[in-house]
């Protein structure tokens, strides 16, 4: 393909040296790939399945903690906010907590009276914001939910009876009294709390009407902060930092109970995803070494007709290449379906592709198709071309 | 004739044999694994979901309410109903004792603490730590050290116990059962300025503590003693306020939240013998006299949903797996047999028919997927095994039957695999198979 450079001009020589080798090299792959539909287009199936596998596993491991984490969420506030010395809290707290925090995370204020009723009885009365706590403890069973503050000081003030205190407070479901230091309230029992715990011998009240009528305000503040431990933890300094004068505890029930299933779960899902890989790169391995171990022929013709070792590596490598590139693009579109899928199944809520794993996939995948497609060229490398031709 | 070609196959292909051999082997071990990581998933993670405590509360049927803010009783102490503590090892007669992980009696006992001048009421709870107990012939031990695993207890030399199973964590600082020893909590040490190995004067009884606990709750405002103590500053030998157990429960549905009293007998047979949260609290008023079990939905309500989640996730991915050692499989097969063309051609060259061929082809698959599926299916029990051990520190139970169900499959997909392969093998021509151009 060199032709003399005496009489043609430099530049000549260079594009002409490189123009016919590079179109015949990409008709040779092109040719390859068309040729040899059926071997190609396993090859390629497998890669793309084993791409699509290794997408989905590293996505959902990603993503499934998050998704975890939100459901953990259920179990109620990970961070608890109270005044030190029985002093009451500021009473911009709840805002700076929302502030720092983004408004997503659910923060409820909680004041605490012990009250009497008529008979002499104490209860604990409890001011709170209903449409904040029925958001963060969902495992409370309420028969019914008081309505929302009301606007006409005649209405009835509403409360939520838990079960026990209810025996007591109002054995027939009626209206009832309250005095606490003297000054009483009337007041409607909206509906049954039953939690299995401690609410259960309490009275809830609206916390602008208990503060009304008792001149509380709140003591305890119950955050759900959403994140990884070492999240919660920098929230939970930089609360302490916010709010001088208070103390902010965390939860430690809720966030070791959470760290310890999670912890779990997680190396389970690393584990098999780890096993799901390395089987699917097996898959390839084993697919490709097949399919470039029966082309020896195409080997063995291109040595015979004067090609290089390094062309033929050359060659074989690209092929490779681009087999790994294409499969993993697909794979990679698949797998990510799949996700969705798994997620929508599972968790009623779509697994967020993830952008990231991409350059992995594409890395692994074109490592693992240069393995498989090296490994038998250096078998044959050793062979002399006239041995394969004769079909030895 | 067959059986010998299939032997000389096997004997003069041992190379391809081996490939298609470990490709079979790898699938089945990673099927296998999985699938007994799935199957036993659930169980594993409901007891690590016992790490959240206790799920249900038994308190006396008659109690008057608590009157408690922050951990400070309000109410005078000798107030209200009390259970027997000499009924608490019925817990471990119920149908259910072998899903009770553990449970703890509560008795809290306002207790005035320091001189006239700076005096403050402080509440004492009497429990069990690790109490060695016996029912019938039993011997087993309970305590909050199992219902209520993230207390940490502070000890002399100021380390922190790692978290984790009660036989792991060092057993420094935590009092005997039937000392005159105590937790104190941290913030009430802090107030007190005490540290573990001082004495404290508790109604008129000097007590030793043992170490500081911190719970990121009410307790750490509190003294936390043996039972025995607290009953006796009560002067109320025998009694207990609450328990709190901790019980490995079935997720709650439709049926679990019936009525018992409304079912019929076969109903509440069926009902009695599910291990949900309402039927183990139905069984523990039983155990226990003049007494109201509940759930604590805090923590059992949410069991369900975390759990269905889990398994539900667990189970996708090892559809996956098997999805994945399904293909590397047929993907071995495939080679291996298009391999051996030639061979094929001399066969048909010979007078084989396409009946003799792929019945050779079978009978070599049948025999790779049996070996291969055995070896794989021990390779994966060990793995599972491997798993449980280091994930879970627990074994993985692999049940036999999965053993032939295994195998099935094995075979199965290597037939499948090897089915479009073998099909093209005998469909070629054998003149050009042997002329080497295919």
């Amino acid at each position: 393909m060199s032709t003399t450079p005496t009489a043609v001009h430099h530049s000549q020589i260079a594009a002409r040296r490189t123009g016919p080798h590079v179109s015949m090299f990409v008709r040779m792959l092109i040719r390859a790939a068309v040729l040899r539909r059926g071997r190609a287009a396993s090859a390629l199936f497998a890669m793309v399945v084993a791409a699509a596998v290794a997408t989905a596993m590293m996505n959902l491991y990603v993503d499934v903690q998050a998704k975890l984490r939100t459901e953990f969420r259920n179990y109620g506030a990970n961070v608890v906010i109270v005044a030190k010395g029985g002093r009451p809290l500021p009473a911009d707290a709840l805002g700076k907590i929302e502030s720092d925090l983004g408004a997503k995370t659910l923060a409820v204020p909680f004041s605490y009276a012990v009250a009497r009723t008529t008979d002499g009885q104490s209860v604990i009365v409890v001011g709170t914001d209903f449409n904040r706590v029925r958001h963060l403890n969902h495992w409370w069973n309420v028969s019914h939910w008081p309505s929302p503050p009301r606007t006409s000081s005649t209405a009835p003030i509403e409360a939520l009876v838990g079960m026990r205190a209810a025996a007591v407070v109002t054995p027939d479901r009626k209206p009832f009294d309250l005095t606490f230091q003297g000054r009483s309230i009337h007041l409607n029992p909206a509906g049954l709390l039953q939690t299995g715990a401690a609410e259960d011998s309490r009275v809830y009240l609206d916390q602008t009407e208990f503060q009304n009528w008792t001149d509380v305000s709140p003591t305890t503040i119950e955050i759900a902060i959403n994140g990884s431990s070492a999240d919660i933890e920098k929230q939970i300094a930089q609360l302490a930092q916010a709010l001088p004068g208070t103390e902010v505890r965390p939860v430690r029930q809720i966030l070791e109970g959470e760290a310890n299933v999670l912890n779990k779960t997680r190396a389970t899902l690393y584990a098999a995803a780890a096993l799901i890989i390395i089987t699917s790169a097996l898959c390839v391995l084993a697919t490709l070494t097949g399919w470039v171990f029966d082309r020896r022929r195409d080997f063995a013709i291109m040595k015979a007709l004067g090609a290089s070792e390094r062309l033929v590596n050359g060659f074989f490598a690209a092929e490779a290449a681009a087999l790994g590139a294409i499969g993993a693009v697909i794979g990679y579109a698949f797998g990510i379906g799949a996700a969705a899928w798994i997620g929508r199944a599972n968790f009623h809520a779509p697994v967020v592709p993830r952008f990231s794993v991409f350059p992995y996939v594409l890395a692994g995948s074109i490592l693992v198709a240069l393995i498989s497609a090296l490994l038998p060229i250096g078998l044959l490398r050793r062979v002399q071309p006239a041995l394969i031709l004769r079909g030895e | 004739m067959f059986p010998r070609l299939v032997y000389e196959s096997f004997r003069r292909q041992t190379r391809r044999k081996l490939l298609a051999g470990v490709a079979i082997t790898l699938g089945v071990a990673v099927a296998t694994a999985m699938i007994a990581v799935a199957t036993d998933i659930g169980d594993k993670i409901n007891h690590e979901l016992r790490t959240y405590g206790a799920n249900l509360l038994v308190t006396p049927q008659e109690d008057t309410l608590d009157v408690e803010i922050g951990g400070v009783n309000l109410k005078p102490p000798s107030d209200g109903a009390f259970l027997n503590e000499a009924d608490l090892p019925n817990i471990r007669g119920t149908f259910w004792h072998n899903n009770i992980v553990g449970f703890s009696p509560m008795l809290p006992v306002t207790v005035h603490l320091g001189n006239d001048a700076d005096a403050k009421d402080v509440t004492l709870v009497g429990t069990y730590f690790n109490k060695p107990l016996k029912f019938v012939k039993e011997d087993f031990t309970t305590g909050v050290r199992i219902t209520h695993p993230w207390w940490k207890v502070q000890c002399r030399d100021g380390s922190l116990p790692r978290a984790g199973r009660v036989e792991d964590s060092p057993t420094c600082g935590w009092p005997e059962d039937n000392s005159r020893n105590v937790l104190l909590g941290e913030r009430l040490a802090a107030q007190l300025n005490k540290k573990p190995g001082d004495s404290i004067e508790v109604a008129g009884r000097t007590l030793t503590i043992s170490g500081l606990l911190s719970t990121g709750s009410a307790e750490d405002d509190e003294i936390i003693a043996p039972l025995g103590l607290a009953q006796d500053i009560l002067g109320k030998p025998g009694a207990v306020r609450r328990i709190y157990v901790s019980a490995l429960t079935k997720p709650e549905d439709d049926f679990a939240r019936r009525d018992p009293r409304t079912m019929t007998p076969e109903t509440f047979e069926r009902w009695n013998c599910s291990p949900y949260v309402q039927s183990i609290a139905y069984q523990l008023q039983g155990a226990i006299p003049h007494s109201h079990a509940d759930q604590i939905r805090q923590v059992a309500q949410n069991e369900g949903t975390v759990l269905s989640r889990i398994k539900g996730l667990m189970l996708l991915v090892t559809l996956a797996a098997l999805l994945a050692s399904a293909l590397a499989v047929s993907a071995a097969m495939a080679t291996a047999i298009f391999e051996r063309r030639a061979e094929v051609g001399l066969m048909k060259a010979l007078g084989a028919g396409s009946f003799a061929v792929a019945a050779l082809f079978f009978a070599e698959a049948l025999l790779l997927a049996l070996i291969g599926g055995s070896a794989g299916f021990a390779a994966g029990s060990l793995l599972a095994h491997q798993i449980g051990h280091s994930i879970f520190n627990s074994r993985i139970s692999i049940e036999p039957v999965l053993f032939p169900v295994i195998l099935a499959i094995a075979v199965f997909v290597t037939f499948a695999g090897s089915a479009a392969a073998i099909r093209r093998a005998v469909k070629f021509d054998p003149v050009f198979a042997l002329r080497g151009e295919a």
